[in-house]
């Protein structure tokens, strides 16, 4: 029996209770909450920006597991694949670590020559008080590029307070890089993180249109592009949660207006693009739009179909990061002809829930910051045959014999655009239809750890090869 | 970082003053994987929600299975006002949801620069019997040391806070490094058919590479049992399998100084020669022979050491990872004939350049050893020596793909395949193995280079 925690009977609605989500707030201690700190959310929003120096400071973890594990791509300089960690020892957390920050900036940047430096405060060091900031002026000084220092000490907040960090050490860079050659027709794709070569899909799509992309925010971003993108006559802002800040300080700064858009399914993607065409006010502009997605959706069209053939009636969980992502996915679950039983976020706001309560049916679970406990209870409860995820959230899943999508940043498939719908349907129906949940339910014995000491026999040898030869004793749970 | 490479690094490499793609992971991780061998355990990580976060999942991306690790998720004030409440707070939680037969505490380096005490905290538990489980604590600072060495801490409170001492009994400790999970099982069949009743600490063999569920386990099945745990006290001997624990410092040192259980520390078993030894310190303390089934294992070992010889013969291999996994194989590499040309790990024992010189005394001229150094210094000394083949974690694929020579996957993490927690290391099968997976790599490399295409090689 699985019990929901009593401080989180408000981040959970079923649908059958008046809809209230108290949600925004800090994980509880002892939930194994899905979420990461505000390490995590700076981390996440810079880490693709493919020119800079990212140095981590602070003991070796942080940086050690955010080495390479993303699938944005550059398709230029891959200095984001490195990582690097000022690696505090006993005595810098006694004494201070800005003399190791110092030497560990300078040394790096002279080996990498990089466009500029971000430098992340991890948890201690917004207790050691170290100044990382006179740190990184100084250095930028001495160096002559951008030294950022990234205010994201883990404790300080949850993973929204990183995305605002991280966007205000962008907000630095931006109005500092020539804009002489930019139209008016231009925009800055943010929140998009090339994964498996998003950004490039999406820029495709606005060129298509006429438009001139001047910096992609950060999927396979430049420091050069971002120093000029106050320059772009518009902001087009994927991921909202985390790239709001940016574009309302370059709203705040440079009157840039943005537009919110996602990127993911047919639905989602075709009205982002409809959307900055009508921004723009351009009828050639739409009729090129409306062209792209006739032809685009004309060639991906019949594989879904197919496909959709397979997966009519079934039922899925959704649990994202943020919010836009899950509408986009209960909407493109809906054109694979699926229903979505369970959705949830790491950092929806009270809006996005009333949005998801009203995009979802009446009776579907909606959770937020929730634990592999009510993951589980939930999948189970609803007869849930497809959960969309990232790792942590993929045991729960397989445990269970339900089928898994990775629609997080770990992954190396595109999922973003029209060719991503395709992918996505593939990979859903490749998930849901193996024939490996037949097999293990049809078959199905829980064979735990206990039978590996005692096979019954007095024979002091049982586990499996080496038994003794007598039959060994049904296992414990047959169904 | 500190480099202590040797012979061929470059001046310049010498002085970065930054871990560049570290060799190693953070202290907290070593006990979350310890604690994760307990039946019926919970870990709860004291300090910020991300570090249980990153641990999860990079727990998860290895062994594939749920890895549930609580956080006392510190905020703003807990970090100024202290982290008692929220730590008791979280026990209470996970106690609500998960009914553990243990909790272990392990620190995170903000809740150790703060000067938490968990144990000091652990007095104000309210005197409701909600939270009745045996709890055990442990001093994980990230900045002092690596995972390697939070999982040997680790393993010490445990025995150290829960063992009992007792007249002695039949049953031995054993104590393995950090290791797969398949490893674990393997030693276990090993110690049963010597018939030797056993406590293995930890055991995650079960805990951490499981079968498929029918309903949702709260906990996953398996794992030593913490009674078993208290047995430690009463056992008639340990057996500790290292080269760099320090030797006052381990589960096996502590029951040996406070219930003196006599102790045989061991290499880990990893090869021909240390495996021989694990086999005959299990026939002294049984006065058994070596079961028939496992002589013959090390039979076929050996015949086919014979039959592939030649092309492993004279080859050149870097061996990357943690210390313990690094020298256990290097030993093994060079019974083969191929040179372990350097041997670099991110682990700081300072132990690892004369356990690997002492042990391989005709080639030590001939390797490079780096400890406490990253993947950048490693690659240096790799570059230089210009090995045939790495064997290494998946964070050495980077590293093989730019030499293009074959990686050999072993320890942790392995991220890039599905078998991580089923690769075998120790004793005559894991040897087996991975001279298969040694030996098959350069002949495909062979082939695969080879203009011809020969089928038949």
């Amino acid at each position: 029996m699985i019990n929901i925690l009593q401080e989180r009977e408000r981040q959970v609605n079923c649908g059958t209770e008046p809809f209230r989500m108290d949600c925004d707030k800090h994980s509880a201690a002892g939930s194994v909450s899905q979420r990461a700190c505000v390490f995590c959310g700076s981390r996440v929003v810079l880490y693709p920006v493919a020119d800079a120096l990212h140095l981590v400071h602070g003991p070796i973890g942080c940086a050690a597991y955010t080495w390479d594990i993303r699938g944005s791509l550059s398709s230029g300089p891959e200095l984001h694949r490195m990582s690097f960690s000022t690696d505090l020892r006993e005595m810098d957390v006694i004494f201070g670590g800005e003399k190791r920050l110092y030497g560990a900036l300078t040394d790096l940047i002279g080996i990498y020559r990089p466009k500029a430096a971000f430098v992340y405060s991890t948890c201690i060091v917004g207790v050691i008080g170290d100044d990382v900031a006179a740190v990184c002026k100084r250095v930028g000084a001495e160096q002559q590029i951008p030294v950022l220092a990234v205010h994201s000490e883990g404790f300080k907040g949850t993973k929204k307070d990183g995305y605002q960090a991280a966007c205000s050490a962008l907000g630095e860079l931006v109005g500092t890089g020539p804009t002489r050659d930019i139209g008016p027709r231009s925009l800055n794709v943010l929140g998009d993180f090339n994964i498996a070569g998003e950004t490039w899909a999406i820029r495709r799509y606005y060129e298509r249109m006429g438009l001139q992309v001047v910096a992609t925010v950060t999927g396979d971003g430049r420091v050069d592009d971002i120093r000029r993108a106050h320059g772009a006559a518009l902001n087009v802002v994927q991921c909202s949660g985390a790239m709001t800040h940016l574009a309302r300080a370059m709203k705040d700064k440079y009157g840039i207006p943005f537009l919110r858009v996602s990127y993911f399914g047919i639905e989602d993607m075709s009205k982002a693009l409809y959307d900055v065409a009508d921004h723009f006010r351009d009828a050639a502009m739409m009729e090129r739009a409306r062209i792209m997605v006739r032809e685009e959706v004309t060639r991906i069209l019949p594989e879904i179909r197919r496909l959709r053939s397979g997966l009519e009636g079934k039922r899925a969980a959704v649990y994202t990061g943020g919010a836009f992502k899950a509408f986009s996915l209960v909407r493109s679950l809906r054109t694979l002809g699926m229903k979505t039983v369970l959705a949830g976020t790491q950092t929806g706001n009270a809006d996005d829930y009333q949005a998801l309560r009203e995009l979802c049916d009446d009776d579907t679970v909606l959770v937020d910051d929730t634990n592999p406990l009510e993951l589980a209870k939930f999948i189970q409860e609803r007869g849930v045959e497809l959960l969309i995820g990232g790792v942590k959230e993929r045991p729960v899943a397989y445990k269970l014999g339900v089928g898994f999508c990775d629609h997080n940043h770990e992954r190396k498939t595109c999922l973003a655009g029209f060719e991503g719908m395709l992918n996505f349907a593939r990979e859903v129906h490749a998930t849901v239809t193996s024939p490996v949940w037949k097999l293990i339910r049809s078959s199905r014995r829980e064979t735990t750890a206990a039978p590996l000491d005692q096979c019954g026999h007095d024979c002091g040898r049982c586990t499996l090869p080496m038994c003794c030869g007598a039959p060994v004793p049904p296992a414990n749970a047959v169904i | 970082m500190s480099a202590d490479c040797e012979a061929a690094v470059t001046p310049a490499a010498l002085e970065v003053a930054a871990t560049r793609n570290a060799c190693k992971l953070c202290t907290p991780l070593g006990a979350c994987v310890a604690f994760a061998g307990v039946e019926g355990s919970r870990t709860v990580l004291h300090g910020s929600q991300g570090c249980a976060t990153y641990i999860r999942r990079y727990m998860i991306s290895h062994f594939k299975e749920p890895i549930d690790i609580a956080s006392s998720s510190f905020a703003e004030e807990t970090t100024i006002f202290g982290g008692r409440d929220n730590l008791l707070k979280s026990l209470a939680n996970v106690t609500r949801q998960y009914h553990p037969a243990m909790i272990g505490i392990a620190t995170t380096c903000l809740a150790e620069t703060i000067g938490e005490d968990p144990a000091m905290h652990l007095r104000g538990l309210p005197d409701d019997g909600l939270v009745s489980a045996p709890i055990v604590h442990v001093s994980t600072p990230s900045y002092c040391g690596s995972h390697a060495d939070g999982y040997v801490a680790a393993v010490r409170a445990m025995v150290a806070q829960l063992a009992e001492r007792g007249s002695p009994a039949e049953h031995v400790n054993l104590f393995a490094p950090m290791c797969s999970p398949a490893d674990l099982r393997y030693l276990k069949e090993i110690v049963r058919e010597f018939q030797l009743p056993h406590t293995l600490l930890p055991d995650y063999s079960e805990t951490l590479d499981g079968t498929t569920w029918r309903e949702y386990h709260l906990i996953p099945p398996g794992g030593t049992k913490v009674d078993d745990i208290r047995r430690t006290g009463s056992a008639r001997a340990s057996i500790e399998f290292t080269h760099v624990a320090s030797a006052s410092e381990t589960g096996a040192a502590w029951l040996e100084e406070a219930c003196s259980v006599p102790r045989h520390r061991l290499s880990p078993p990893i090869g021909v020669r240390k495996t021989d030894e694990l086999f005959h310190t299990l026939e002294s303390i049984t006065g058994r022979c070596t079961p028939a089934p496992h002589a013959a294992e090390r039979g076929r070992l050996l015949d086919s050491l014979v039959d592939g010889h030649k092309y492993v013969s004279g080859r050149r291999a870097a061996v990357v990872g943690d210390e313990d996994l690094v020298i256990g194989l290097a030993v093994f590499l060079a019974e083969l004939g191929i040179t372990p040309v350097v041997c670099g790990s991110g682990g700081s024992s300072g132990r690892l350049r004369t356990a690997v010189k002492s042990e391989i005394p005709d080639k030590a001229a001939e390797i490079a050893v780096c400890q406490a150094s990253d993947y950048l210094e490693i690659e240096e000394e790799v570059r230089s020596r210009r090995p045939d083949l790495i064997v290494g974690s998946s964070k050495a694929y980077g590293l093989a793909r730019k030499l293009n020579v074959p990686l050999i996957r072993v320890g942790f993490p392995i991220h890039d395949r599905i078998d991580g927690n089923r690769t075998l290391h120790f004793g005559y099968r894991g040897a087996q193995q991975l001279f298969d997976r040694i030996a098959n790599a350069l002949i495909e490399s062979k082939q695969d280079s080879s203009t011809v295409g020969y089928a038949y090689m």
